[in-house]
């Protein structure tokens, strides 16, 4: 049942993926995005990230994705244009991409064993004993070992907001 | 029984007295805002309008499906069921009732409720704010400039009200010290003093009244509902996100707005109103439902046989009597009041919420977007924002 | 459960969603590098930090720890600030320009 969950949605993340990059409207592209993150959401609940999964579906997809959306709709600037004089550069780019991606794999096949199995609910360690995904266990790292880097990212969201604000009061007055 | 086999008899159930629910909240509120405006509303199709739905239900799926020539095709048809894929599922992971509850006559343990998660208010959330894409692209794949204005409006005010609606959540959680929404419920049985019952909205250190009424002035606006129904302010933009559309698609976000609506109010119930927990001390408490039914009753007879008000009065209120007084006669059946009380409290609250709702809409005036925006950020969030920090002293002060 | 047939593999390794990580990285970095449209370019970017993610994700249940959750976690809500300053930049972007093609967007004034 793993294996079967996990290459359903391991294909429907990737054929997005692909959809996204070859799309030639943003929207299109948006929307693949949108069945990526949503199918990446249950491949982390399939890895016991029980609370990292739901803040993927409601940070990723449903506060950043809903802002890109609304920006494209805003501007709504309409398909991007088919452009000839790249192709050679498609021609030469793909090949250089393949092999990253064979030397990427190269390396986790040579650094991790492959009889690890992925067997889903083998995090559950019996009742009052929250297991490593948990939105308590979690909580509980991230306001103790992680609360500097935590509060850091706070101001870096303090910053972010008022960046986002000047940028967009400018071309007001 | 196999597990299997209980479950889609519960899923089966739960389906259809769910889809009658919200054909006939339409209903209600039709028949609520007529009253309100001291109108009759829905009369002809049946006894007080009451197949009305019915007609409604038969009306919408013959009708023509018109598409418009200069729509997205994709998106356009992909919208309506994003809408209501998003607004359905939630009601899944809803517990209405206690769990390990023997069904009579047979040895079946179930819990009344679909599924149980023990990060069910989490997936709520990231599901209800999916939502927003079926009517952002609605309004988009329309190809019109009114839609479009109706879909931008519902994902900048979704984003900007998701803000407040978390926020408030988070304080019953910081009380609770749970996400389970069943958790959620038996963290808030008891009274204080036999006479408070500890929601959480009377809970001690921090009592969150305020947190109940942010999440629920950001629930009408999650829902797109009057006052902040901008994405189909009919008087400016036609009708917003959905002008183009028609016949089962357009009723598609009918149902997807209603049913979100009752996700709104059940997260309502669960996390503020104590669920399926009476609202007096179980003694008494396990025959208040038998008693309503029964006043309904009484209430239904007198107005039909005493004085009937309008002309076939005389006939169809006794029968509604009747029924009502059977209904409560059966919650008098012990066996009957230990399975159905929790559901009937529960399925009490979330109603009248549902009633809030539909008063709200017949009483408030629209508001403006830049008004939407400012109460948004600067009375909602603030406020949120102290309330969470008053809850978090309060409860970090108690515990030790 | 289901009964499945003997051959079918009932769980895969770890390596899997690595290998899958690294697909979905790729493909988001031929993205960034192919696509002209500067919101589909910045939509790679959100796909190369998703894939990262995965690893992350992946690693946590390898070493049965929350960390790797915590790093997603912090990768998302950089994102998330990322998106609103970046998105602010385009909207000034597309006001002062009218266009949202890269090659076009070739001059330092205007």
């Amino acid at each position: 049942m793993d294996a079967i969950l996990f290459f359903l949605f391991a294909t429907i993340t990737v054929i997005c993926a692909i959809n996204m990059v070859l799309q030639r409207h943003p929207i299109s592209s948006a929307l693949s995005l949108i069945g990526v993150m949503g199918s990446l959401a249950v491949l982390y609940l399939l890895l016991g990230g029980e609370f990292i999964a739901m803040a993927q579906l409601i940070v990723y997809s449903g506060a950043i994705m809903v802002l890109f959306l609304f920006v494209i709709m805003l501007l709504n600037s309409g398909a991007e244009p088919k452009r000839s004089r790249h192709k050679i550069l498609l021609f030469l780019g793909a090949p250089l991409l393949v092999i990253l991606l064979g030397v990427i794999g190269y390396f986790i096949q040579g650094q991790i064993p492959a009889q690890e199995m992925v067997k889903f609910g083998s995090w559950e360690s019996g009742p009052g004993k929250p297991a490593f995904g948990s939105p308590q266990n979690v909580g509980m790292s991230l306001f103790t070992s992680y609360l500097l880097p935590f509060e850091i990212t706070s101001v870096l969201i303090l910053i972010a907001i008022l960046g986002a604000i000047v940028l967009a009061r400018k071309e007001i007055d | 029984m196999d597990f299997m086999i209980l479950s889609l008899i519960k899923l089966g159930l739960v389906l259809f007295i769910f889809m009658t629910a919200l054909a006939y909240i339409q209903w209600i509120e039709r028949k609520v805002i007529a009253h309100v405006q001291l109108r009759v509303g829905p009369k002809r199709v049946g006894p007080h309008g009451l197949l009305q739905p019915l007609a409604d239900v038969i009306k919408l799926i013959t009708k023509e499906g018109m598409v418009p020539s200069h729509v997205h095709p994709v998106f356009y048809y992909l919208a309506p069921f994003v809408a209501v894929f998003f607004a359905l599922i939630p009601i899944s992971f809803i517990p209405f009732g206690q769990a390990n509850v023997k069904i009579p006559f047979t040895d079946i343990t179930t819990n009344m409720e679909l599924t149980d998660l023990n990060i069910g208010l989490l997936l709520i959330l990231g599901l209800s704010g999916m939502g927003v894409y079926g009517i952002a692209l609605a309004g988009w794949a329309s190809n019109n400039k009114y839609s479009l204005i109706g879909g931008l409006r519902s994902s900048a005010q979704m984003i900007s009200y998701e803000l407040p609606m978390a926020l408030a959540l988070v304080s019953p959680l910081l009380m609770l010290n749970t996400v389970s929404l069943r958790e959620l419920v038996n963290g808030q049985e008891g009274f204080y003093f036999n006479v408070i019952p500890r929601w959480t909205i009377f809970l001690m250190p921090a009592p969150q009244i305020f947190s109940f009424i942010i999440f629920m002035i950001a629930g009408f606006a999650e829902t797109n509902r009057v006052p902040f129904d901008l994405p189909e302010a009919e008087n400016e933009l036609v009708a917003g996100f959905h002008v183009e559309y028609a016949s089962m698609k357009f009723a598609a976000f009918f149902m997807a707005e209603y049913a979100n609506m009752v996700t709104v109010c059940s997260v309502a119930t669960l996390l503020f109103l104590g669920g399926w927990h009476p609202i007096v001390v179980p003694g008494i408490g396990n025959w208040i439902p038998a008693l309503v039914h029964i006043g309904g009753g009484a209430i239904c007879l007198y107005h039909g046989l005493v004085q009937p008000a309008r002309k076939w009065d005389n006939i169809t209120l006794p029968v509604f009597g009747v029924a009502f007084i059977g209904a409560g006669l059966l919650f008098a059946i012990p066996i009957v009041q230990e399975l159905l009380a929790p559901v009937f409290w529960f399925t009490a609250k979330l109603l009248i919420l549902l009633f809030v709702f539909i008063w709200v809409r017949a009483t408030l005036p629209r508001f403006r977007y830049d008004q939407l925006m400012r109460f948004a950020w600067l009375f909602m969030f603030p406020l949120a924002l102290v309330n969470l920090l008053i809850t978090g002293l309060l409860v970090a002060a108690t515990t030790n | 459960m289901l009964p499945l047939p003997p051959g079918v593999p009932t769980a895969v390794p770890v390596t899997y969603y690595l290998i899958l990580s690294a697909i979905l990285f790729v493909i988001g970095g031929a993205g960034f590098l192919y696509r002209k449209n500067i919101i589909t370019v910045f939509m790679s970017i959100e796909l190369m930090l998703n894939a990262v993610n995965l690893s992350f994700v992946a690693f946590a249940y390898k070493f049965n720890k929350a960390d790797g959750h915590i790093y997603s976690f912090f990768v998302m809500v950089v994102a998330a600030a990322e998106a609103a300053v970046g998105l602010a930049i385009i909207l000034t972007v597309f006001k002062n320009r009218q266009t949202l093609e890269i090659d076009d967007i070739d001059s330092m004034k205007l």
